[in-house]
């Protein structure tokens, strides 16, 4: 059983994610493989060939792939699919994208957002909103699968595998990169802080969010939102923590202002320990929280910043 | 153009679901059902597309039990000219909706066929990607913002680091995210319309594709509650149980 797991790499740095899609691989249990497909990701290679357990790593270096469009993607990942039994990606939106198309041009189902592996067939994932959890069984030959990344610890960087390249040539007439606007941040990345420090309409307005700052440089967190912040305009939604932004599971998760509707706790229900800072004792998100503080937040945030 | 809109019928998104007592899956009955938040947004980006006078007609297609013929009816409600109910009542997973959308495309062939980028019940977020590869065409998943251009679209898309726009050969598929559009809501005369517009059903049988899935759910089960956890007075109390009780700061 060979498994196939898809890098993940942003500005020629490999993403922390693809440690933990590895770890999935591991718990598979067989032969791994990393493919890196991309424009002069020599780098990403190199990083990538350091991860624990991991056997070989195959490079498509090609214009083609720069920016990793879905179709030319998908197309190389399908013609190398048939020397594997499994092939991974993390649930990103990047392996959101390109995975489910993969599926279907070998035919099988896709499964997605595993987070947990019974067998090398039989995989646990969250249905309505995290709310449930399916034992699911592919019968498929090819398993296409994208890892809840939360769900797995990264595998360490002790490894040497060998790295080779593809020599397959894709052509792509279907979709052409336009450009790119990315939130530049110094902070941890959101998906995979310790901390997390998120903000919702309780807020009032985008410049409050600056209160959150302080306490998140002390604790080195990253900072997000709910949909009602995002929604109002207060901050982008490349920050939304949910059901429809990111799936986040931190050491320890700070709600502010955040009532805790059912799609955001389904992106922030698996942190390890949940605080919520809310003026209304009722607020659902008291129900989740271990520690929770009934106040007024532009009272409580700059005294707790200034204890931490 | 021809504007193909798919859209399926889920639990109501404010209903708190209860998984069925034998395990076997999530219980539906007698729970609130309404069109899938993400189909509403293709359903209303479709419509201002033919308000700006570049769609000339737009379909509405589900795939599901006769109870799914509400949603094509809420679909033609909100500006559809017409409407393909795909009948089945078995579970159709994301690939077989996939081929069945493929068959109806073909007969339709439509420009642009706008999908939601997933259904709450299932979390899937892969129908549309799948139709995309099944028909050759681009995929313009995750997106904020559509703007159709003469054989192109351009499609910006929200990923995990931001924004990407790409341009994709026409025809092609769109996935929608939450920030493309505010769906509208359906006047009563325009209920009372949609009543009388075109509702065609057909069956898997007769698009020839089969349903039956490789994939079987095994067990359903409510994830593991959180344990209670208390309420601090102060923000001293606060910091003193994260440093020495939960031990999450230092």
């Amino acid at each position: 059983m060979s498994i196939l797991v898809i890098a993940e790499h942003h500005n020629g740095q490999l993403a922390e994610s693809t440690a933990h899609v590895v770890a999935a691989a591991q718990a598979i249990g067989g032969d791994i493989e990393i493919l890196v497909a991309g424009e002069s990701v020599a780098g990403v290679a190199e990083s990538a060939a350091k991860l624990t357990g991991v056997s070989k790593v195959r490079v498509a270096d090609d214009g083609v792939y720069a920016h990793q469009l879905a179709e030319p993607t998908a197309e190389l990942i399908a013609g190398l699919a048939d020397d594997y039994s499994h092939v991974l990606a993390a649930a990103s939106t990047q392996g959101k994208n390109v995975m489910p198309r993969v599926a279907a041009l070998k035919d099988v189902a896709a499964l997605s957002e595993v987070i947990g592996v019974e067998s090398p067939d039989t995989f646990l994932r969250p249905i309505y909103a995290g709310n449930a959890i399916a034992t699911v069984q592919s019968s498929d030959a090819l398993k296409v699968i994208t890892v809840r990344t939360t769900a797995f610890d990264a595998v360490d960087a002790t490894g040497s595998a060998e790295v080779e390249s593809v020599n397959a040539t894709v052509e792509n007439t279907l979709s052409q990169f336009v450009s790119e606007e990315l939130a530049s941040s110094d902070r941890p990345e959101l998906g995979s802080a310790r901390v997390v420090v998120s903000g919702g309409r309780g807020m009032g307005n985008g410049e409050n969010f600056k209160l959150l700052d302080g306490i998140a440089d002390k604790l080195g967190a990253a900072i997000g939102a709910s949909r009602a912040a995002v929604d109002a305009g207060f901050v982008p939604n490349d920050m939304q923590v949910g059901q429809t932004g990111k799936i986040v599971a931190p050491e320890l998760y700070i709600a502010v202002g955040i009532s805790g509707a059912i799609q955001h706790l389904a992106g922030m229900k698996d942190a390890k320990v949940i605080v919520a800072i809310n003026k209304d004792e009722e607020a659902p998100i008291f129900q989740v929280a271990d520690y929770g503080l009934v106040g007024d937040l532009f009272e409580v945030l700059p005294e707790l910043e200034s204890k931490l | 153009m021809k504007v193909l809109v798919a859209v399926k019928r889920v639990i109501d998104y404010n209903v708190k679901i209860r998984v069925k007592a034998d395990h076997s899956d999530v219980d539906l009955t007698n729970v609130k059902m309404a069109m899938n938040p993400f189909c509403e947004i293709a359903v209303e980006e479709a419509v201002r597309l033919k308000e700006k006078g570049i769609a000339s007609e737009i379909v509405a297609v589900t795939v599901g039990p006769k109870a799914a013929q509400e949603q094509l009816r809420t679909a033609l409600a909100l500006g559809a000219d017409r409407a393909i109910h795909v009948a089945t009542d078995e579970r159709v997973e994301s690939l077989a909706v996939a081929k069945l959308l493929k068959r109806v495309a073909d007969e339709e062939q439509p420009q642009l066929v706008i999908l939601g980028k997933q259904a709450i019940d299932t979390d899937n977020n892969q129908t549309g990607q799948m139709l995309a590869a099944l028909t050759g065409w681009g995929q313009g998943t995750f997106a904020s913002k559509v703007d159709v251009k003469d054989g192109t679209v351009d499609v910006t898309r929200e990923i995990d680091g931001g924004l990407q726009t790409v341009a994709l050969k026409l025809p092609a598929v769109v996935t929608t995210d939450l920030r493309l559009n505010e769906p509208r809501y359906a006047k009563l005369p325009d209920i009372m319309k949609a009543k009388k517009k075109p509702l065609d059903t057909k069956t898997p049988e007769e698009l020839g594709v089969d349903i039956a899935s490789k994939v079987t759910q095994l067990q359903v089960e409510t994830p593991a509650e959180r344990k209670g956890g208390i309420k601090v007075g102060s923000v001293d109390e606060l910091v003193d149980k994260l440093k020495n009780e939960a031990k999450v700061i230092s």
